[in-house]
This record gives C-alpha cells, sequence and structure tokens, in this order.
C-alpha cells in the first residue's frame, strides 16, 4: 500500500486529562493558587431528573388538576418555638449574605418571598433593613464568624438558623474577597476595608452536640422559647448529622447537598466534598422516622432545586420543605443572556458566570459597586422571583394531584421510581419497572 | 434589692422577669442565689441593672449582654459573656474556654484564670484577666483589647485583625501574624484606663506589660504565604 493512502490515525482527547483538566494544570502552573469560583458543583450527577412519579391509575385515584383543592402550606418549628412558623408554600429562600448579594438583591429577594407567602434567611454579615423590611418571615443565620451578630437583631428574627455548615463546602468557612469588603460590608463585620475576609469554619463557642444542645438553650432563653430554632447542616452523613442536630433541640434541620451554591470556595472544594441532594434525604428521613421526630422536627432541604418536579420528588422523600439559593437568583437575574457581551468580555458566557466572589456581576446580584447593584431594580426582580415561586408551587400541585394528593406533604416514596440503578439505591425507590431497590437500608 | 433563689425558681423564670424590666427600671440591684452551675443565667439582659451571682455558673453566664452590670461569684462555664454588646461582667473566680467569645463591647473582668480562646474573633469588647490565659486566645481577634496579669498560651492572637493585646508574663507561643509591638503612650494611657476599671491599677504598673497585634501580613492572600494558613 502506498504510504500516502494508509489511513490516519486520528488526534484522541483523553477523557481522563479532559480539555477543562488541563486547563486547569497550565492555570495552576502558571499561578500557584487554586481557583475560587462562586455557585454549586457543576458535575453531572444523580438528581432528581433520575426519579419519576407513578401517577394515578386504576389502582391509584387522582384529583381533578383546576377544581379539587391540593395544599401547600408548611408550619416550621412546632416541637418547642412558642411563636412557630406558618408558611403558605415549602419553598423558603436559603441563607445568602448581604456582602455576597447587594443590598438591592437582598431587597428582592424580601420582596419576591412575601408576596408569595414564605420566609428569606440572612448570611454571614447580619441582618440589613433591606431584608428585614422586605421579608415577612425572616431567619436570622447564626453562624461560626458572628459578623455582625446582636440581640437586637435576634429578637427582630422570625426564627434562628444555626448553621454549622452547608453543602457547597461542608466543613469549611466562608470567604468574602477584598474587592467587596465596602465601607458598608466593612462596618457591619468591624473588619478593615478591603481584606479578605476569611470566616471561621467552627463556631467559636461550642464544639460538638453536647455544647450544641446548651448553645440552643441559650438562644431559647434570650428570645423566650418563641423563635424556632433550625440547625444547617452540609450533606456528609445525613443519618447521625440530622439525629445529632435533634438531640441538640433543633425545631427545624436543614440539609443542604453538593449542588448548593457558595459566594466563593475553592473549587476543589465545591466539586469534591460532600454528596448529592438526592443521597441525603432518605438516611435523614430514617433518622427522624428512628426518633420518632418525622413532621415533629421539620426538615428542608436544599441542593438543585430547579422546578416543582424537583420540590415535589423532595417532599415525596419526605422534606417538609425545600430551599432554593441558585434559582432564586436566576430568577432575579442572575446569568441573564442579556448581559452576553459582558459576560464574553469576561471570558465566560451566561449560564457559566461563577466569579461572584470579583463583584463584577453584570446583573448587580453578586456585587457591591454602586454603579453595578443600581441596575439590579428590586421591585421589578421581586416580582420575578414572586412569579417563579408560584411556578414552582403550581407545578408541585400538577403532580401532586396526578398522584392523588390533596396536599404537597402526602407525596410519598411509594409515589416514586428511578432511572437508573444509582438513583434507586440513593433514593430507595424501587427501579421502574421493577421492585428492585439496590443498596438495602444502609446509611 | 431583688433576690431570686434558683432552689425554688426556675432558669427560665428568672431570665424572662429580668428580660421584662424597663430601660427605667426601679429595680436595679437583684441577688441570684444557688445558681448551681446552671447554663444561659441572665443571658440576654437589655437593662442598667446590676446582678450578682452568689456562686458558680455554667455555659453562656450573661450571653450577649447589653447594658447591665453581671458580678459571678464563683467560677463561670463556657462563653462567658460570649457576644456581649455593652455592660460589665466580673467574673470572681476562672472562667472557661471562649470568654468574651464575639463580644462587641463591654468590659469582661476575669480575677482568676480563663482557658482557651479567650477574646476569639472577639468585635470590640475589652478584657482583663487578672491570672493567665489558655492557648489560641485572641484566634481571629478583630477589635477591642485583652490585658493579662499573667501568662497566655500557646498560639497567642493567631490570625488576628486589629485587637489589641497586653500580656505581662510570658507568651508561650505567638500565632500566625502575631507579632510583638512598640508599646506608644497612647497605648500605655489605654492600657492604664483598662487597669483602672479593673481595679488593679495600683497593684500592677504599665511599664509591665508588652503589647501584641497584627503583622497585617495575611489580610489580602498572597500564595507565598500559603504554609502561614
Amino acid at each position: 500500500m502506498d504510504a500516502e493512502n494508509i489511513p490516519q490515525t486520528l488526534p484522541r482527547m483523553s477523557a481522563t486529562f479532559d480539555p477543562h483538566s488541563l486547563a486547569e494544570i497550565r492555570r495552576a502552573a502558571a499561578t500557584g493558587i487554586y481557583d475560587i469560583r462562586g455557585g454549586g458543583t457543576k458535575r453531572k450527577l444523580p438528581h432528581f431528573d433520575d426519579l419519576l412519579f407513578l401517577g394515578a391509575s386504576v389502582s391509584r385515584y387522582p384529583l381533578e388538576g383546576y377544581r379539587e383543592k391540593c395544599a401547600t402550606d408548611v408550619w416550621l418549628g412546632t416541637r418547642f418555638a412558642k411563636k412557630p412558623i406558618h408558611l403558605k408554600i415549602p419553598v423558603t429562600i436559603a441563607g445568602m449574605s448581604f456582602g455576597a448579594l447587594s443590598g438591592q438583591a437582598k431587597e428582592a429577594l424580601g420582596r419576591g418571598a412575601t408576596i408569595a407567602g414564605t420566609s428569606t434567611t440572612t448570611g454571614d454579615g447580619g441582618m440589613t433593613p433591606e431584608e428585614r423590611g422586605q421579608s415577612e418571615t425572616l431567619v436570622y443565620q447564626y453562624l461560626p464568624s458572628r459578623y455582625g451578630m446582636n440581640p437586637d437583631d435576634l429578637r427582630k428574627a422570625d426564627a434562628i438558623e444555626v448553621v454549622v455548615g452547608q453543602g457547597a463546602k461542608p466543613g469549611g468557612g466562608g470567604m468574602l474577597l477584598g474587592q467587596k469588603i465596602s465601607d458598608r460590608v466593612a462596618a457591619m463585620r468591624n473588619l478593615p476595608m478591603g481584606i479578605d475576609q476569611r470566616s471561621a469554619c467552627r463556631h467559636p463557642d461550642w464544639t460538638g452536640p453536647d455544647d450544641l444542645e446548651i448553645k440552643i438553650e441559650e438562644l431559647r432563653e434570650i428570645t423566650d422559647w418563641e423563635k424556632p430554632i433550625y440547625v444547617k447542616v452540609g450533606a456528609t452523613r445525613p443519618y447521625y448529622d440530622v439525629a445529632l442536630a435533634v438531640k441538640s433541640g433543633a425545631d427545624v434541620v436543614v440539609l443542604d447537598g453538593m449542588q448548593g451554591g457558595t459566594a466563593a470556595t475553592q473549587d476543589v472544594f465545591i466539586e469534591h466534598v460532600g454528596i448529592p441532594i438526592l443521597a441525603a434525604i432518605r438516611p435523614a428521613v430514617q433518622a427522624l422516622q428512628d426518633l420518632g421526630m418525622h413532621r415533629k422536627v421539620q426538615l428542608i432541604v436544599s441542593g438543585g432545586i430547579r422546578n416543582g418536579a424537583d420540590v415535589a420528588k423532595a417532599l415525596a422523600l419526605g422534606a417538609d420543605a425545600v430551599a432554593i439559593g441558585t434559582a432564586a437568583l436566576v430568577a432575579l437575574g442572575d446569568n441573564d443572556p442579556v448581559h452576553e457581551a459582558e459576560y464574553q468580555a469576561m471570558g465566560t458566557t451566561a449560564g457559566a458566570y461563577d466569579d461572584w466572589h470579583e463583584g463584577r456581576d453584570p446583573a448587580g446580584i453578586t456585587t457591591q459597586d454602586p454603579a453595578l447593584a443600581s441596575r439590579l431594580d428590586p421591585v421589578v426582580a421581586g416580582r420575578r422571583l414572586a412569579n417563579y415561586l408560584s411556578v414552582l408551587t403550581l407545578e408541585a400541585q400538577t403532580i401532586a394531584r396526578a398522584c392523588g394528593k390533596s396536599h404537597l406533604h402526602n407525596l410519598e416514596p411509594e409515589d416514586l421510581v428511578a432511572l437508573s440503578i444509582e438513583a434507586a439505591a440513593m433514593a430507595r425507590v424501587p427501579l421502574a419497572g421493577t421492585d428492585w431497590i439496590p443498596g438495602g437500608q444502609g446509611l | 434589692m431583688h433576690v431570686v433563689d434558683l432552689a425554688t425558681t426556675t432558669r427560665r423564670e428568672l431570665n424572662q422577669q429580668l428580660h421584662a424590666l424597663a430601660a427605667d427600671t426601679n429595680d436595679t440591684h437583684w441577688r441570684i442565689d444557688n445558681p448551681e452551675g446552671q447554663h444561659a443565667l441572665v443571658a440576654g439582659l437589655d437593662a442598667p441593672v446590676t446582678v450578682e451571682i452568689m456562686g458558680h455558673a455554667g455555659y453562656y453566664c450573661a450571653g450577649m449582654n447589653k447594658l447591665a452590670t453581671v458580678i459571678i461569684g464563683g467560677n463561670a462555664g463556657v462563653g462567658v459573656a460570649e457576644n456581649m454588646m455593652s455592660g460589665t461582667v466580673h467574673v470572681k473566680g476562672d472562667a472557661s474556654q471562649s470568654a468574651g467569645a464575639t463580644a462587641h463591647g463591654g468590659l469582661l473582668i476575669i480575677d482568676g484564670d480563663a482557658s482557651a480562646r479567650c477574646g476569639i474573633s472577639m468585635k470590640g469588647v475589652d478584657i482583663v484577666v487578672k491570672g493567665s490565659i489558655g492557648p489560641m486566645s485572641a484566634f481571629m481577634a478583630q477589635s477591642g483589647t485583652i490585658v493579662v496579669l499573667g501568662d497566655a498560651g500557646e498560639a497567642l492572637g493567631d490570625s488576628i485583625y486589629e485587637a489589641r493585646l497586653f500580656v505581662r508574663g510570658e507568651v508561650k507561643s505567638l500565632g500566625s501574624d502575631c507579632i510583638e509591638k512598640e508599646m506608644r503612650p497612647e497605648h500605655k494611657q489605654g492600657l492604664r484606663k483598662l487597669l483602672q476599671d479593673a481595679g488593679v491599677s495600683e497593684e500592677v504598673s504599665v511599664d509591665e506589660f508588652r503589647r501584641y497585634g497584627s503583622a497585617r501580613q495575611l489580610y489580602n492572600f498572597h500564595v507565598d504565604n500559603a504554609a502561614a494558613y
């Protein structure tokens, strides 16, 4: 055969050393520093898309879609608090700080949540008047840094969330780089302006569940046992963490999967620590059931909730409510293609922009730059969030009625099947078309 | 004087009575008998009253205190005066870990020793310890002052921000980014005032103290400092 007619071996890219990995090696070699970014994990994971509802048929009786009631309300904090919270919908807004977000964005979250009848949550850095003023129901986070923490704001809150960890970085603290430490942010956190602010990963005055129990007692004493106390954990060992939170006296447990976002953390942390929310819900519910506390201590789950189907699936697996963060920011206008030219100028594209720590967000949400922040109209953005929350609820109701449920909380694992063996094992529901639940009842 | 006996009154009732006080209350002096080391005693006060606890207190005594003066006759458990905003807390005995943690203001006086993490993440409080303090004290201390008449344990002031530390005795070791600093007249003046407030200005001289604070080398992340973290 002529040499010129021999077929050439085509260039083949390595599946292991893929273009992203190669670029990261080169970037690390050039800079000597890891990549920091915002958001949650971007890898493909078993998720709610891997589950399907069975719907009613001969053996189950559906409810009429536009005629018969399917309730959506939820009570949170009924275990010990004198004033538990009653929300119209089981979708809450997750904790996000003023500092990470602009004042306008916090106000918009408050406006949207209030229209929809749900709660918002503060973050590292304390409570702002914008958020308290616009949020009918506000959860005050109690974090390791205690930035901006004071008893007056504690008493103004409707609930208190003791943050042990979050799904994007279980075991890690916070980070707010100098670019976003404006005068106002610095003053609220008692820090010099322009420095990198690293929040501690452990609480300064308690260690372990026995101490946490006493800390919760103190918070209850200070607020005269009025406020529900939540404990938020990142999803890692959900059975034990939820059991210990209950033992410590929590009214509500918030469980955040690795798809949950962060304002800024090392990419390696976001992508390699923690477990997907799909794998965390059933062990958490089992812990509550084993203690006889399911529905008595409420479970809020978060991490990758995008639509009403995700809401319905999380509730069917045993959660009492869900929390949204990333999706709420997208509803406000984050990563909107309308800003594509500006994203391109920063070397990224709409949908992929995650350098939230740099404070250059063209949507005016993850920034402290007054000019950028002023681009976000809190009234308009709040309306968009309210619309989105309404759609989440309507979609979840649509599914629940099809399954014959008169309340979203009546959805149950028996309504679900899985499309993959992984999802079947994690969600502990049968692989579709079989009665096989792989993996048994392990923790 | 208003006397509450915790042998016959619950902690919850006591704290609620104190929380119900108006800013201009005439019930300005309270005595708490039989505290028996209970937790969260007199936490969350918000009135200019004086409360004397006649014995030992458990965790978080006088937590988040505002305006009140709290005197603990014995020892105090973990997190005494944590997140205090204003007022005075005086421990006649020793204090456990995390004394004055994250406190924003006011004065915490400890007549005995304080254990590990004294003044951790403090945000403006003044702390005077007449004995010694344990390891990792003033970790990530943001602002305010710690005065120690005795010694300081390992890793004093690790990752400290703008807090000022004055130690009369030995410092076992300094934490990352914490260095000894010059004692200038304004520092001596502030220290003298705190010693007076704590009632020990006759016993010790400001000249016996050394000052420690932040080298400010870790304020913005730089890869060349990675080994310091």
